[in-house]
């Protein structure tokens, strides 16, 4: 069998016009609150070039080519590894009301869960 | 056989982590959801840097005598950029985020144009089609690289005034057609096995010369209000640019991931133009030009100082306030300190809420993120077309570090340059008090008439002080109250 990629031109405008109609799509839904967030995390989306960057850099034959594939894993890296840090910090700080009700249900039932299994340690001695 | 195993493995994990990747971005669609999405997102990222480094069974013969070199380049390569930009994104300031969304940004942009960059000076045997899209991907991963830079700078004020050149705009555009004609003449060269007029390494390095020079040339006439339009077409120009040597490379994973940038980058560009009511042609190629040649006489009225404990027991007995954050209150890291105010009004009885414009800060729902930072849940955060026709019934507008946002002169002055961008109706208030650090323009560099209109009142000083007196002001009348 042969998993070798092939994408000719036209099946590349079939891929790009379905993608960006996704895009369209998935990024309508996020509302004006989440914008920064977003912004920051299709930042760390096309950071996936730094996939691109290693596949030319282990390509590489020649010494200008080493040193610009160099460049190109190493800016990869900072895209993928400074757009996911800032995006996930960002996302952690967003304490919705909805959030803040998760919080305390946790928190209420954090203390019968605590009751049950004392129960459950102290029934063994009873019997 | 072992090629052929590292080419499934690379496959299946590369699918694997598109999917991820837009199912992360699909998650975004809510504040609960979202940490899960870029957590699952990041893990396809991981996967696919990692299964990567699987290429080392199945490179081209003339880099095999090179690849133990190449691997410890990629592997150290990986590990210094992940691990600065890493520290640095954990330690840069929430204030800071567009600075380092923009500089996060240009780095794709400069990867895409690197990978381009090895494609042009390698042995290449690629069709026309091939060399004509490396080359637009080239063109705009360097333009976006550059741009990002100069946009950084100027969001960090590094750089302060717009560029006004008389006729830049046309320079521009002979740039960048100068870029077009190299890289067609570079196109026609290998096409036609022609000789040059230079090596075509040199070749190579004036078209990349020329884009880099084009978007800095395009960024730095722009005004930092316009600011979260630009970081959002850099986005979607970087996302192109990885989508098209995506292509190149055949690899599908980058131009679903590329794209997918590419199309919400626009989409946010065009959401950032409707809420200045300009198009995105005007705000990137046509700057805040003559505004500063403009009469100014115009305006009526004086500057009319008032402490900022009178104004938090004027807040203390009104009925109803309403909040216009703006960059302002980002700089003084005030947030925290106005929701301590906010909570002793509502205790109070007072009818707090914080109307949001959409460009408020430095790039789009910058001011959200802020906010959220600070604690102030979502139901008091109201978005300005839901708020607008509020404030006609309200007490009092409390605007803190806002200034062309509340600029009633885009509603009425057509030779304004803000003209025409929505504002929040801060002047239909009551009563408007004004917190600014000094007598200063805002970024667009315009007077606003606000300010000395005869119900607003200017609160000078740096914005978390200001709410720390005015809270302890209200602070003070509880226990005056108590005690009697």
């Amino acid at each position: 069998m042969n998993f070798q990629i092939e994408i000719g031109g036209l099946i590349a405008i079939y891929i790009f016009m379905v993608t960006a109609f996704a895009g369209w799509v998935i990024i309508g839904r996020v509302p004006a609150i989440l914008h920064t967030p977003l912004m920051s995390g299709s930042n760390f989306v096309h950071g996936i070039v730094v996939v691109g960057g290693i596949f030319t850099l282990l390509n590489a034959s020649t010494p200008i080519e080493q040193a610009i594939g160099f460049v190109a894993v190493l800016l990869g890296a900072g895209n993928v590894a400074g757009g996911f840090a800032v995006t996930q910090r960002m996302l952690a700080m967003f304490k919705t009301s909805g959030h803040a009700i998760a919080h305390h249900t946790r928190q209420r039932k954090h203390p019968k869960a605590a009751a049950a299994g004392a129960v459950k340690r102290m029934s063994p001695k009873k019997t | 056989m072992l090629i052929t195993i590292s080419q499934l493995i690379i496959g299946s994990v590369d699918l694997l982590a598109a999917f991820l990747l837009m199912f992360g971005l699909w998650r975004m669609a809510s504040p609960v959801t979202a940490p899960s999405g870029i957590l699952l997102a990041g893990i396809g990222m991981l996967a696919a840097i990692l299964a990567s480094f699987l290429y080392v069974f199945n490179v081209d013969a003339a880099a095999k005598p090179h690849l133990p070199l190449n691997v410890a380049l990629a592997a150290a390569a990986l590990l210094l950029g992940v691990g600065v930009a890493w520290w640095s994104g954990r330690k840069v300031a929430i204030t800071a985020m567009p600075q380092a969304v923009a500089l996060f940004n240009g780095m794709g942009g400069g990867a895409a144009a690197a990978i381009a960059a090895v494609e042009l000076v390698g042995p290449g045997t690629k069709g026309t089609p091939e060399l004509c899209v490396t080359l637009l991907g080239a063109l705009i991963g360097s333009i976006s690289l550059s741009g990002s830079i100069i946009a950084w700078a100027k969001l960090d004020e590094l750089l302060k005034k717009p560029l006004h050149i008389p006729g830049l705009q046309i320079f521009n555009g002979a740039v960048l057609l100068l870029a077009l004609v190299v890289g067609g003449y570079i196109v026609f060269v290998t096409a036609a096995h022609a000789t040059p007029i230079l090596p075509s390494l040199d070749l190579v390095e004036v078209f990349f010369g020329i884009s880099l020079l084009y978007g800095v040339l395009m960024t730095l006439p722009i005004g930092g209000a316009d600011m979260p339009v630009v970081i959002s077409v850099y986005n979607a120009f970087t996302g192109l640019a990885v989508a098209l040597e995506g292509y190149v490379l055949q690899n599908p994973a980058l131009m679903i991931a590329g794209m997918l940038v590419g199309a919400a980058g626009l989409l946010l560009t065009l959401l950032m133009a409707k809420g200045m009511n300009r198009s995105v042609a005007k705000i990137l190629f046509a700057s805040f030009g003559p505004g500063a040649k403009r009469k100014q006489g115009a305006i009526k009225g004086s500057l009319k100082p008032v402490q900022a404990s009178d104004a938090g027991i004027f807040m203390r007995y009104a009925k109803s306030v309403i909040i216009c954050p703006g960059y302002g209150l980002a700089v003084s890291q005030g947030q925290g300190k106005l929701y301590d105010l906010v909570k002793l009004l509502q205790a109070a009885g007072v009818d707090v809420k914080f109307a949001i414009h959409p460009v408020a800060g430095r790039m789009p729902g910058q001011m959200d993120v802020l906010l959220a930072e600070a604690g102030v849940p979502y139901d008091l955060i109201v978005q300005l077309a839901d708020v607008n026709e509020d404030f006609k019934t309200t007490d009092v507008a409390l605007v803190i570090g806002a200034n062309d946002t509340v600029n009633p002169e885009a509603r009425t002055d057509k030779t304004s340059p803000i003209y025409g961008m929505p504002i929040l109706n801060a002047d239909q208030a009551k009563k408007c008090y004004c917190v600014k650090r000094g007598e200063g323009k805002g970024y667009a560099g315009i007077v606003n008439p606000l300010f000395y209109a005869d119900d607003t009142f200017m609160v000078y000083g740096d914005a978390a002080a200001v709410c720390v007196a005015m809270a302890e002001a209200v602070r003070g009348l509880g226990s005056a109250a108590a005690a009697a």
